[in-house]
């Protein structure tokens, strides 16, 4: 008969109409009133339908994956050693690997020999060109650039707001345990620590142990010939302590103190110098 | 393909053995390509239309699948058109390539044998500057008329034109950072001749617009059958109209209400991928296919992988990917045709009357499918998720939400059961009420049956792909005519409906649900199976950096829309090269357009915005 599809059609639109109130009192209507707990009501995994998420008073939680605008881990404030200095050690693979091209690294110098240092004097992304594909951060060697979950970047001006310099960059390590805490497991699987490579390999020589054969972290990209300089930057790959005790955050600080407040006043020294190199 | 027998009919021999017949024939003209890495033959460009005809009639090569330039600069010096021809039947393709030299480049044209050609003729003129003799309309089709040069050519540069290939020097060691805008526009990277005056640019009329386009209409009284006084004149409808899903423009003569004929204009969206991609390294071209049709990036990251790893396979290192990573391909891809459908068939709705809300039922469920990505590839719709060789990762133990915003138990599934429900239950749930919904609904009869028409043979001809060639009776899927990653152990049937008008095409879409349905529910053992299994062949990642060996490749996949194939020269020495040498997308949106014409003859200009839906294009990748 003519129009039954028609009706059909329209019974189903009806069931969705009426499903949601039976949702409604099933939830005694609390999913229309903001708060946290009414929000994971509204938007979990039991509830059908589809309701508004009252964007920006409410939002959804990304996944650990998620990728936006990169940042650079720097070392905690509490670290016993290395607290405050970046992980990242200026091999420019990252800005090789961008496809829009929107990463600049001025790569640091010892001002005294001109050798180049592991450190970036300076570092700017231009967030406008980023296209948040997460290339920099899956090819870093050094896990030290990382794709953000922060996505609330807008600004009033942006000439002035979107070219993000290191120091806007940076971020804590323990923020990056925080926002991705499973990766970053991973990652210290791969790399034997849940220290830097290079301060493993500090570590390990204070060490004098003889562990010289083991494994290479398994997330190392392969250099490429064409990347002698950066292979050369790289360091040897990072010995652990087993795994499952730094999973514990246990770190295998073995060196003695003298030598290890030693080293950290040259290296502020040779900040210093740089900083009044650079103008401040 | 097994060689066919000595008295085989030809329309059914081997590619080898239609190669050789035709160097049988015309051993003069015809010739092999035996660069290294190369494949098919070389044509005279004499003898191309006769060759061609030859290759169709005889041969039984309907399928004009891409025809698309590439420009030797320094490599030979010489242009080069290269034709894939497939067989409606299925199987591999025929290539046949016809160079000309790079000064007054003329290669005739083929539109008169495959109509399929005429986009494609028009865009290798755009952008390489080769002239088509032949061709009833070769005009400028991605750029405006009036532009200078063709940017496609190893020797134009662009604007803010930095360095012939990425990565770009300045950006490190010493990278101090400047913004692109600082540049000027007009800079000294671009040539214009000294007679024009970028002042006066863009000041075109009206008329001016109109003329360019060759319509041949005076706005001119005509009388109807019926005696009333109508008049033929010309309607322009886009760019900025909701009903062209972008920024798209079609300009129709109507007779009354009738369409008399129809010109699609586009490039509104244009961006010169293809030379993005050719200044980009291999690896980066893989986020910029997301960002053609953004609808299924997936299915675009599949086709460019495999074409890359059809080239990286001829070198020595290279291992195949594993078992695992194939299964979870298939999966991303066949979970991305199922949006492509559901969005497809919710804005062709939205298009023909029934306003938002069977899209918005069918957006619940791309909603959790695109959770699902970015908990997996770490975006919604940008998923950049493919590598060659490998994936970006292997699936999470859990979706979930982090911890650091307030709501961590908002999404927290097991991933395993999250796709086991969403393939057994809530999937199949929404395609049984979309038919509900819609498919006895008489209005929706009434719009779309006989409307829109394209006939098998028509479709064929203008190389039309997906479900606008399945919609017209032929039953050619390129997962079942030319299979690629699992999909020749993987048990489905390919969808096809008869009558080529709009609810045919909206059948076969619906059909084609079921079908990734039944597909993904035949992917979750074989993920079971290989769990622990590594997702790149030596266990670890590939180079950031792949050197990729001398040679050509097209690599092609069924996409949601159509025939997604990527053609990748490259021309690297012994060592390889990790910039591609030439990068060329055959857009299935693009090139399904061509019909457009045709089919809206004789409809109505309210039809015009269904048929267009109907097609199902992205703009970001039908303009590129």
């Amino acid at each position: 008969m003519y129009g039954t599809g028609l009706a059909k059609g329209l019974m189903l639109t009806l069931r969705h109409f009426v499903d949601s109130y039976i949702d409604d009192i099933r939830y005694g209507f609390r999913k229309y009133s903001h708060s946290v707990d009414n929000f994971g009501i509204r938007q979990g995994t039991q509830t059908k339908g589809v309701i508004t998420v009252q964007y920006p008073d409410e939002k959804v939680a990304v996944p650990e994956r998620f990728r936006f605008v990169p940042f650079l881990i720097v070392e905690d404030e509490d670290h016993p050693t290395r607290a405050g200095k970046d992980w990242c050690t200026s091999c420019g693979i990252c800005a090789k690997v961008c496809p829009p091209q929107c990463i600049w690294i001025v790569r640091g110098n010892d001002p005294d020999t001109g050798r180049p240092v592991p450190e970036p004097e300076a570092f700017f992304i231009d967030i406008d060109i980023c296209m948040n594909c997460g290339y920099c951060a899956e090819y870093c060697p050094f896990d030290a650039i990382k794709m953000d979950h922060d996505y609330e970047l807008a600004s009033y001006d942006r000439t002035t707001h979107h070219i993000h310099d290191k120091e806007r960059l940076s971020k804590p390590n323990s923020y990056w345990r925080s926002i991705a805490p499973t990766r970053a497991y991973e990652e210290m699987l791969a790399r034997g620590t849940w220290e830097h490579k290079d301060a493993a390999k500090e570590a390990r020589r204070g060490q004098s142990a003889s562990r010289s054969s083991a494994p290479r972290p398994a997330a190392k990209a392969a250099p490429a010939p064409a990347e002698k300089e950066e292979a050369q930057a790289t360091p040897e790959p990072a010995v652990s302590a087993a795994p499952a005790a730094a999973a514990d955050g246990a770190t295998p600080w073995s060196e003695d103190d003298a030598k290890r407040e030693e080293r950290r006043r040259k290296a502020l020294e040779r900040k210093a110098r740089r900083a009044a190199k650079s103008g401040g | 393909m097994p060689t066919a027998a000595p008295d085989a009919p030809l329309t059914s021999t081997s590619i080898d053995g239609a190669i050789d017949h035709l160097q049988a024939t015309y051993p003069e003209a015809v010739s092999a390509d035996d660069r290294e890495g190369y494949g098919g033959i070389i044509v005279d460009s004499a003898q191309l239309l006769d060759i061609a005809q030859v290759i169709r009639d005889e041969l039984g090569f309907d399928y004009l699948s891409s025809a698309t330039a590439v420009d030797y600069l320094g490599a030979g010096d010489h242009m080069e058109m290269v034709y894939h021809a497939y067989r409606s039947s299925g199987g591999g393709a025929l290539v046949f390539k016809a160079q000309t030299e790079r000064d007054n480049a003329e290669i005739p044209s083929l539109v008169s044998v495959w109509r399929g050609a005429d986009f494609q003729e028009r865009e290798a003129w755009d952008l390489y500057g080769i002239h088509f003799p032949g061709h009833p309309n070769l005009k400028r089709i991605l750029m405006w008329e009036g532009f200078h040069g063709h940017p496609m050519r190893k020797d134009w540069r662009e604007a803010y034109y930095e360095e012939e290939q990425k990565p770009f020097d300045s950006r490190w060691p010493g990278g101090h950072v400047h913004r692109a805008e600082e540049k000027n526009v007009f800079g000294k990277n671009v040539n214009y001749p000294r007679e024009i005056d970028l002042s006066r640019l863009m000041d075109t009329s009206e008329s001016a617009v109109y003329q360019s386009l060759g319509l041949g209409v005076d706005v001119e009284r005509v009388m109807d059958k019926d005696g009333f006084e109508t008049n033929e004149l010309v309607v322009n409808m886009g760019p900025h109209h909701p009903s062209t899903h972008g920024v798209f423009r079609m300009v129709l003569t109507v007779d009354g209400e009738t369409v008399t004929s129809l010109e699609p204009v586009m490039g509104y969206l244009h961006r010169n991928h293809e030379k993005i991609g050719e200044r980009n390294t291999y690896l980066h071209n893989i986020p910029f296919t997301d960002r053609l049709d953004y609808i299924s990036s997936m299915g675009n990251n599949h086709g460019y992988v495999l074409a890359v790893e059809q080239l990286l396979s001829l070198g020595r290192r290279y291992n195949e990917p594993t078992y695992r990573c194939e299964a979870l391909r298939v999966l991303m891809v066949e979970l991305s045709r199922i949006v492509n459908h559901l969005w497809a068939i919710g804005f062709w709705l939205n298009d023909i009357g029934a306003f938002f809300t069977p899209v918005l039922y069918f957006i619940q469920e791309r909603e959790r499918i695109l959770d699902f990505f970015e908990a997996v590839a770490g975006s919604r719709m940008m998923c950049n998720y493919m590598r060659f060789g490998g994936l970006f990762g292997d699936l999470p133990e859990r979706i979930k939400s982090v911890s650091n915003l307030t709501n961590d138990r908002v999404r927290d599934y097991n991933t395993m059961q999250f796709l086991t429900e969403m393939f057994s239950e809530r999937i199949p749930r929404t395609i049984d009420e979309l038919e509900q919904l819609l498919t006895q609904n008489e209005i929706l009869i009434e719009r779309s049956v006989g409307v829109g028409v394209l006939s098998a043979e028509d479709a064929i001809n203008y190389s039309a792909a997906g479900p606008l060639l399945r919609g017209s009776g032929v039953p050619y899927d390129i997962r079942r005519a030319d299979p690629y990653s699992i999909y020749d152990e993987l048990d489905f049937d390919v969808a096809v409906e008869d009558a080529g008008d709009m609810y045919a095409r909206y059948r076969v879409r619906v059909k084609e649900l079921r079908e990734s349905v039944r597909i993904l529910r035949q992917i979750l053992p074989r993920l079971e199976a290989t769990k622990g299994q590594s997702i790149w062949a030596d266990g670890k990642p590939g180079a950031y950096a792949p050197r990729v060996p001398h040679g050509e490749a097209y690599g092609r996949v069924e996409n949601g829309k159509g025939e997604l194939g990527y053609y990748i020269v490259s021309a690297g020495g012994k060592s390889g090269t990790s910039n591609p040498w030439r990068y060329h997308v055959r857009a299935p949106s693009f090139i399904n357009l061509t019909p457009m014409g045709i089919m809206s003859q004789g409809y109505k200009v309210a039809d015009i915005v269904g048929i267009l839906g109907s097609i199902d294009i992205v703009l970001g990748e039908t303009d590129r």
